[in-house]
């Protein structure tokens, strides 16, 4: 029966600390954790005082005035659903025309691949949920496999996958004497990897380095999954389709070379970014199955995978996606929005090599404008990040990695001078 | 051609002789670069069966006929049948969409600070000497599922015991949550067929008994899927054998309001562990009290023994939410800080949740009216007696599928009904469809 308030007022009253153990904690021995590289570097920015401070370190989109921007198409999106819909469970595989949606801007509007139904896909939380889900699956159903990771990557890559108690190793990728992609040693890494591996590829703007393989090397690496017949699974983390060209179609080459070629590949996507939904968590993982009969298997597989973690995803933000992409108007602002955005950024990148060369920079900075994306992997040490931080109030990841989205025309030229400033003697 | 030029490209790096005469590398076997050949790494993958819970609502939607009603999952109906939105909930939207300021950038890894603090403040009351001296750690987590796979993920990592011991029976859920977070599940007595109350005596043998330490999963009230609580009494003796023994408290609360109607006394279970100065583990909901079902919005409170340990805490289960999905939706929690925070607005809710239990507990009393005036064979107290959403009839699985069968009822195999589901229209079907199952030649 129901717990009155007077009895229990009576019982606790009772100050006796029956068996409560007035020993030490049981977590006496937690330590305590280091802080998340990225999201850290935005806690310090946020406690710095000084008016100068300029923050390129989350790859969170900004304007040109340095603020966080809702897509028009998604304040539209918010104005219909408020008031209208319930609030009910999603499906545990999220919502499915969302899913629909997000598959056609992966595969293609008309992909062969959907219609045949080929495809299990699932609604995850965002990017990182998608991988995650995927990783627990590897595990699951090829446990002997281990998933290759570049270097560098996205620092949550590796604790997405060791947390999945999947082994992992590196493959080169990042040339730092070109700051350019290291082609050669990429294609030995993969061919040496053992049969069977799992390779995670950064579908196009790569997080941290903006280095992209171009369509050609993108070709040669699918041929090489291909000929070599050693059964390799490629899985595409794609964070930034829309953000690397302003394209999305363009952007999404990698994976459509891939599919020609007649790969078995994975998918996570995100709109954390090129819909700017950062904070609702809506993305989508999807594998190429051999049939619709397998694609229903897996799908299952991935649904009893969400199901302890989570039961079913979120639904608001998945209502804002399926709102946008199913209204054709709509969806013609949103791409006309990701443009503004991508181009801001290919603009930003021309600005600040414009500003560092005309500052006489005695060193190469070719690569801004070459790499790729929301970010700009400048060669920077972990010294000159530091000193970028202490002196000039410049936050960054310490790889030297650079939000371009951080940069406007308001503080390029402040951003070049203290760069310039800490490089000039490297 | 460019395709030569790739072989040939593709033959250096892998050190093959190349036949000039046939353009054809020798070792390497080419595929016909638009065939889908080649066997899928995952051919082997079965399908997996359906969840048993939500996969009710699936075959009830195949149903085409006119009369069927769907008593599955845990979601609140109204007495017309329809999901409902709580009014705050839609004032708290609007708000939240007029406000052209807001923005959606990501929240830290614990997920808004201002709901964490508010749903402390919830469970533990506002007045509660834990929060006070700031011995709470609360993250915010994807509703109450996400909250218990946190808080387990956290425990295997850096709690001394594996062990979790969860009551028989209980949320179909659970175990698989706990066992993926990497705990070994065992049970203790609950539930009494026999009586359809709690084994109370069969509970106590069954956590003196546990390994030291081990992790003991309660439920605050409204027990899913029972809805048989233990009185305030038992509850003190519980909380007794719990801190002699040194077993760690784990409370799943998804149901607090709907209980009793009072947000307060369903939590006073929760309170009395904390007021003992003890350390525990609470995984809130805001799915049924708030309805906010889909939106995923719960908390796990770390309830530690002093503020620095809080923090360290705090900072591990940051560890466990990065590579999980990094951090916390946005939308449900700002809807629920909104009504928290204002005072006109939580009391409406708490209206509204009165409501809600109220609705339930009225249902309770039409089916227990409605068997009897049947002259249903059996005890049927059990109906009213038992607590929250749910209703264990005592009905088996085969009786189950008759009346899934021949009355379109849709319910768990295990007979568990979720009055939420039912309205003062639907009751006598469902009266009917029991009499019948109960009735008929086995």
């Amino acid at each position: 029966m129901a717990f009155t308030t007077a009895m229990a007022c009576r019982l606790i009253g009772r100050k006796s600390v029956i068996g409560a153990r007035s020993m030490s904690s049981w977590w006496r021995n937690v330590e305590p954790a280091p802080k998340d590289p990225i999201l850290g570097v935005t806690e310090a920015f946020l406690a710095d005082p000084s008016p100068d401070k300029v923050n390129v370190g989350v790859g969170a989109y900004r304007d040109d005035n340095g603020k966080p921007v809702v897509l028009e198409c998604v304040r539209e999106a918010e104005r219909r659903i408020a008031g209208k819909l319930n609030m009910e469970y999603l499906p545990m595989g999220g919502s499915v025309k969302m899913v629909e949606e997000t598959l056609k801007l992966a595969y293609g509007e008309n992909s062969e691949f959907i219609k045949d139904k080929r495809i299990a896909a699932v609604q995850s939380l965002s990017g990182t949920g998608a991988c995650r889900l995927f990783a627990d699956f590897q595990k699951r159903f090829s446990p002997d496999s281990q998933i290759y990771i570049p270097v560098p990557t996205w620092a949550n890559h590796h604790n997405i996958w060791r947390d999945a108690q999947v082994p992992q190793r590196t493959y080169h990728y990042y040339h730092p004497e070109s700051r350019g992609l290291n082609f050669a040693a990429l294609m030995d890494d993969i061919k040496n990897a053992p049969n069977g591996s799992f390779i995670l590829l950064h579908a196009c703007a790569h997080n941290p380095t903006g280095v992209d393989p171009s369509e050609e090397e993108w070709r040669e690496i699918s041929h090489l999954f291909k000929f070599q017949v050693k059964n390799h699974f490629a899985f595409f983390d794609m964070a930034y389709q829309g953000f690397a060209s302003g394209d999305p179609e363009r952007d999404a080459k990698s994976i459509r070379i891939f599919l020609e070629d007649g790969h078995h590949i994975g998918i996570a996507q995100s709109y954390a970014k090129n819909m700017g939904l950062y904070g609702q968590r809506v993305g989508c993982l999807s594998v190429l199955c051999e049939n619709e009969k397998q694609a229903v298997a897996v799908k299952s597989q991935l649904q009893q995978l969400a199901r302890p973690m989570y039961s079913n995803p979120p639904v608001h933000g998945a209502l804002i996606v399926s709102t946008i992409l199913g209204d054709p108007d709509l969806k013609k602002l949103w791409l006309k929005e990701v443009k503004v955005m991508a181009d801001r950024i290919i603009s930003m990148r021309a600005s600040l090599r414009e500003n560092l060369e005309k500052l006489g920079s005695p060193l190469s900075w070719k690569h801004i404008t070459k790499q790729i994306g929301m970010f700009c992997y400048s060669g920077m040490t972990p010294e000159q990040v530091d000193r970028l931080t202490k002196e000039y109030h410049i936050y960054m990841t310490r790889n030297g990695r650079i939000s371009m989205a951080g940069i406007t025309t308001g503080n390029v030229g402040y951003l070049a001078n203290a760069i310039h400033e800490v490089t000039k003697s490297a | 051609m460019a395709s030569d030029r790739r072989i040939g490209v593709l033959a250096r790096h892998l050190g093959v002789e190349m036949d000039f005469e046939s353009h054809t590398a020798t070792a390497i076997s080419a595929s016909p670069t638009s065939g889908f050949q080649g066997n899928s790494v995952f051919s082997h993958v079965v399908r997996a069966p359906e969840d048993p819970i939500l996969g009710v609502t699936v075959a009830y939607n195949k149903d085409p006929s006119p009369v069927k009603l769907n008593l599955g999952v845990g979601a609140y109906r109204t007495d017309e049948g329809k999901p409902l939105v709580l009014n705050v909930v839609r004032k708290a939207e609007q708000q939240l969409v007029n406000d052209r300021s807001r923005v959606k950038e990501y929240l830290p890894i614990t997920g808004l600070a201002d709901f964490n603090k508010l749903s402390a403040k919830l469970i533990f009351g506002a007045d509660s000497p834990a929060i006070q001296e700031n011995r709470v750690t609360t993250v915010q987590c994807l509703s109450g599922t996400g909250s218990l796979r946190v808080g387990a993920e956290f425990l295997a990592r850096h709690y001394h015991q594996r062990t979790i011991c969860i009551p028989q029976p209980t949320w179909g859920n659970h175990p698989k949550v706990f066992t993926l977070a990497g705990l070994s599940v065992k049970t203790y007595r609950y539930y009494d067929p026999a009586t359809r109350g709690l084994n109370f005596q069969g509970l106590l043998e069954d956590l003196g008994s546990a390994p030291s330490g081990a992790i003991v999963l309660l439920h605050a009230c409204a027990h899913n899927p029972t809805g048989v609580d233990p009185t305030p009494q038992q509850w003190e003796n519980i909380r007794q054998l719990i801190r002699s023994k040194g077993l760690l408290p784990f409370f799943d609360s998804a149901y607090q309001g709907f209980a009793s109607g009072s947000l307060d006394s369903d939590a006073q279970p929760v309170r009395m562990f904390v007021a003992d100065g003890g350390e525990l583990l609470v995984a809130q909901s805001y799915a049924k009290n708030m309805g906010l079902y889909g939106e995923r919005v719960g908390a796990l409170s770390i309830v530690c023994r002093n503020a620095d340990v809080a923090g360290r805490v705090e900072s591990q289960l940051k560890l466990v939410i990065r590579p999980m999905y990094s951090n916390p939706p946005i939308h449900g929690a700002s809807i629920v800080a909104v009504i928290l925070k204002d005072r006109n607005l939580y009391n409406e809710w708490t209206i509204e949740l009165k409501a809600m239990a109220d609705r339930i507990i009225s249902m309770r009393r039409q089916l227990f009216d409605a068997l009897r005036a049947r002259g249903t064979p059996g005890d049927w107290s059990h109906i009213i007696k038992q607590i929250g959403m749910f209703t264990f009839t005592g009905l088996n699985s085969e009786q189950v599928a008759f009346m899934t069968k021949e009355y379109h009822i849709y319910m768990t195999y295990d007979g568990r009904i979720s009055m939420a589901g039912l309205s003062s229209k639907t009751v006598p079907h469902l009266a009917d469809a029991i009499h019948a199952a109960v009735t008929r030649a086995a």
